[in-house]
């Protein structure tokens, strides 16, 4: 999977699970105000990247990643 | 302080309908919701016989946050209580300034329990199992989701009494309600319906293995019963002090008379005949009325062989060679358990309320016990404004409810 099939991806498990649009998440708009996540819902992100691409995020990892931009970056470097 | 207990709204989601219009009609029509599930059968079951529920779409009502935390009995459950509010013209401005309570009956989660252990023991991290797993999973999951979506801000908790645990709900918030501590109280049941939550269940052989006819297979009182079938969903029914009801300009549907209850002190899962007398026994007694008056029993009789015959002696030490129409709804419904106590008031009501008494499915032929009582084996257009529920529970829990109408 390249960058660009990865971004697709990402963008649109997230998109369904959270209940927005494609379209509302750009590179480098903010993950949690954009998917409007709390401390409990950030547990569900967490599950569903596992899920959808076998990459675990650390607990002390997972709140340094800002970003959608910085989401890809991660994955990009920890898929198998 | 001794305040009269009224019914003021009824909501229901049930293998017969999701709504009272649509289970009316299958209660007087004589439907079977009992079908046999092929995938009950590959994970071993002894028998693959459940009553067929869907979920509700609550997507366009709840946020995903709000259903995160919903296991199945809980989505039942707010779809029966949003029909119970609206029924009785609570509004979310009353609610928020007043103080309305919750008592629902629930005694498992088993569906999400599951699915979170063998996700810790898949994954090895606790993380992955979600945000939702350890709400969903707790035993009071319906009423913590409830009272945090209808913002209610009065007593809240689950009872957890078996079989028997929505009829409880009914009678400690009517207790609430006539010591003063309470206005309105929120009543109901709600029962998973899913492999999980009763594979155990099946394991001990309490199950009718009637699988070549399903809608046969839920026979209370009959001859011929082999065991009951597992059901499920929600039922609410709204009480009230008769003050509060008058005054907000509620429907004043009909009055908790009274209610029984007992423990039997004896066998875990078979019950006796001197703890329900007793339960029956009690409710009569609270509701200080002539027996004479009651004039239809809702019986608990699940289709068990031990069970039924057990039940038929205590309702015919009670009520004798008085000619009152006994009825099993199970014989539609299969065993609805934790959601059953409330549900069964709500099919009598909706029985009251139109003036029949629903058949007793396959009630085809009646053993010694049963042929003392009066069985409807087929629908009967019957005038009573005074019926009597029982639920009976595993552990040897029993209560009894007295329900009276008003027009």
């Amino acid at each position: 999977m390249n960058r660009e099939e990865l971004i697709k991806k990402v963008n649109e498990v997230l998109a369904e699970e959270f209940e927005k649009e494609v379209s509302d998440i750009t590179p480098d708009a903010d993950i949690y105000s954009t998917l409007e996540l709390d401390s409990l819902s950030l547990v569900d992100m967490v599950a569903l990247i596992d899920s959808e691409f076998g990459v675990k995020i650390p607990s002390s990892e997972v709140r340094g990643i800002k970003t959608f931009n910085a989401l890809y970056d991660y994955l990009e470097q920890h898929a198998q | 302080m001794d305040r009269r207990v009224v019914i003021t709204g009824m909501g229901i989601w049930s293998t017969l309908g999701h709504n009272l219009e649509e289970v009316r009609q299958s209660l007087y029509d004589g439907v079977s919701g009992i079908i046999f599930d092929p995938e009950r059968k590959e994970m071993g079951f002894r028998s693959a016989l459940t009553a067929k529920l869907d979920e509700p779409d609550l997507k366009k009502v709840l946020s995903r946050s709000q259903r995160a935390f919903m296991p199945q009995q809980a989505k039942f459950a707010y779809a029966a209580t949003s029909q119970a509010l609206e029924m009785a013209r609570l509004d979310q401005d009353y609610i928020d300034a007043h103080e309305v309570g919750l008592i629902y009956g629930g005694d498992s989660s088993a569906d999400p329990t599951v699915r979170a252990v063998d996700t810790m023991r898949e994954k090895k991290d606790t993380t992955l199992c979600g945000s939702g797993a350890i709400f969903q999973s707790m035993n009071s999951t319906v009423t913590m989701n409830l009272g945090c979506i209808f913002h209610l801000k009065g007593i809240n908790m689950t009872i957890s009494a078996a079989c028997a645990s929505g009829s409880h709900s009914i009678g400690l918030g009517a207790l609430l309600i006539r010591n003063g501590l309470q206005d309105i109280v929120i009543c109901g049941g709600a029962q998973e319906v899913n492999p999980f939550s009763i594979g155990s269940f099946d394991g001990i052989s309490a199950f009718s293995t009637r699988e070549s006819e399903p809608t046969k297979a839920s026979r209370p009182f009959d001859r011929d019963r082999d065991g009951l079938v597992p059901g499920g969903g929600a039922a609410t029914v709204i009480i009230e002090s008769y003050e509060s009801a008058v005054k907000r300009g509620a429907p004043i549907l009909a009055e908790v008379v009274s209610y029984g209850f007992s423990s039997n002190g004896d066998h875990i899962s078979s019950p006796n005949v001197a703890g329900p007398t007793r339960s029956l026994e009690l409710a009569v007694k609270h509701a200080g009325i002539d027996i004479r008056q009651i004039g239809y029993v809702n019986a608990h009789a699940t289709s068990t062989h031990i069970g039924d015959t057990n039940e038929a002696k205590a309702i015919f030490n009670i009520f004798g060679d008085q000619r009152v129409p006994v009825t099993s709804t199970k014989s539609q419904t299969g065993h609805e358990m934790w959601m059953a106590g409330s549900s069964e008031v709500i099919y009598s009501m909706l029985m009251m309320k139109n003036d029949f008494v629903a058949a007793n499915l396959n009630f085809e032929n009646p053993d010694e016990d049963s042929a003392k009582l009066f069985i409807p084996g087929k629908r009967i257009e019957h005038h009573f404004d005074t019926f009597l529920s029982n639920s009976f529970g595993f552990g040897g829990t029993n209560s009894t409810l007295i329900i009276r109408n008003i027009k």
